[in-house]
């Protein structure tokens, strides 16, 4: 009997949508919800003995969640952690990512659904990711891939393409008949005949369905954001100048104004002068505090928040992009004004 | 940020970058390397600029779209040198 413990968000184990996106990690015996119909197609050989389940906004929010969350889960003695579908849903799929990820790094074996868009993929390393639909519509022939694959990582099996897999795959070394120069010919004839798929997969951008505008910015709190690297002078926390894999946050509070020589940008992508010159060049605090006074703005979140997009992923921007919301949103920030150079 | 429910206005100068990866609320700027200035205004000029700008991006949060839209912000306040 394999002992399998599953994660899922608080949707899909029934205690709430984004009104309880913040409550913490907790446990149940048993399947709930997908997981009654996944114990259905893994049969009698195994046994979802518990679900835990966190809220989106703690889980892809809260440092150390993903830790808390695989405490909960190691409680029941699994042998097989499973994670998800998590669909194209962001911070539900950085969740099951980074619980995936925790459990393998702590020898536990453990797999994940998703869509291949969600930004959560990246988090999972070395951990199995198979794919899902992009919508919960398709559960049934989502659990059916993940059902299938469960049942090889227990018994040691590789999940590969074939077997949904997504995600970063560890290469392997084959022998194959036709050498590179070939094979980019074929690729090259299969893509004017219309077909032809690349042998490294490319990024993918997708379609962001618009927020629903605020009725006012005088009510509510307003966040600046950004991806100018611009931070303090001296750079204390060190964000990197391109391909930036973090973000940072820097105090408002009682700061009305961003200095030259106090703030600088540490872009690699464009030529800073100009923004060390006047730092609001790139974020707009001395208009935003004026506007904040006037009550055009009701309130400037108390902090920025601060990246560096220069030559940085589709897929860690993806992440930065959730996890900004979910702190903006813990935050009861309601909307935010975002400077790109 | 948009798909978690947060209206965000993108000030930006690349716009179909920014309209090509679909970001929902668009505001241009002058410049890629000063999204919320223009150096060749005098500073009186720049930070007015830099406030149009500003509420024309509140101007976006607060307007619904349904895919990506561009906020122009009217030029006539401060021109380039």
């Amino acid at each position: 009997m394999t002992r399998v413990v599953h994660y899922l968000n608080q949707f899909f184990v029934g205690i709430g949508g984004e009104d309880a996106a913040a409550s913490g990690p907790a446990s149940i015996e048993g399947p709930v919800g997908p997981g009654k119909r996944l114990q259905a197609l893994l049969g009698d050989d195994f046994e979802i003995v518990a679900t835990v389940h966190c809220g989106d906004d703690h889980a892809a929010g809260v440092p150390g969640a993903d830790e808390e969350i695989l405490a909960l889960a190691r409680g029941h003695q699994p042998d097989l952690v499973v994670a998800g579908p998590a669909f194209t849903s962001g911070r539900y799929g950085i969740a099951c990512a980074r619980v995936v990820a925790a459990a393998t790094r702590a020898g536990v074996p453990a797999i994940a659904a998703m869509h291949d868009d969600n930004p959560g993929l990246e988090d999972a390393g070395a951990a199995v990711v198979v794919r899902s639909g992009p919508v919960a519509r398709e559960m049934g022939p989502s659990l059916d891939t993940f059902a299938a694959a469960v049942r090889r990582v227990v018994v040691g099996e590789p999940v590969t393409g074939e077997h949904g897999r997504i995600g970063r795959v560890p290469r392997r070394n084959v022998l194959v008949d036709a050498n590179a120069a070939e094979r980019a010919v074929d690729l090259v004839l299969a893509r004017l005949a219309g077909g032809g798929d690349s042998e490294v997969p490319l990024p993918r951008f997708d379609r962001v369905p618009p927020a629903p505008p605020v009725p006012s910015t005088a009510d509510v709190t307003v966040a600046l954001v950004t991806e100018s690297a611009l931070v303090p002078d001296g750079n204390p926390d060190g964000l990197e100048s391109a391909r930036a894999t973090r973000w940072l946050r820097y105090a408002l509070e009682d700061v009305d104004e961003l200095a030259a020589g106090q703030y600088r940008s540490v872009h690699g992508g464009f030529s800073t002068v100009f923004a060390n010159e006047d730092p609001h060049r790139l974020v707009p605090l001395d208009v935003a505090r004026e506007l904040e006074r006037e009550q055009v703005i009701g309130r400037l979140h108390r902090e920025y928040l601060v990246t560096a997009g220069n030559g940085t992923s589709v897929s860690n921007a993806r992440r930065f992009g959730v996890e900004w919301a979910a702190e903006l949103r813990r935050s009861e920030v309601r909307a935010a004004v975002f400077t790109a150079t | 940020m948009e798909r978690a429910g947060i209206p965000t206005a993108l000030l930006c100068n690349l716009v179909p970058i920014a309209q090509r990866v679909g970001a929902p609320r668009i505001v241009p700027t002058r410049g890629i390397p000063f999204p919320t200035g223009d150096p060749s205004l005098s500073p009186p000029e720049e930070r007015a600029w830099r406030r149009r700008l500003v509420e024309r991006a509140l101007e976006a949060v607060c307007t619904a779209v349904d895919g990506p839209t561009v906020f122009e912000v009217d030029d006539r306040l401060g021109t380039r040198a």
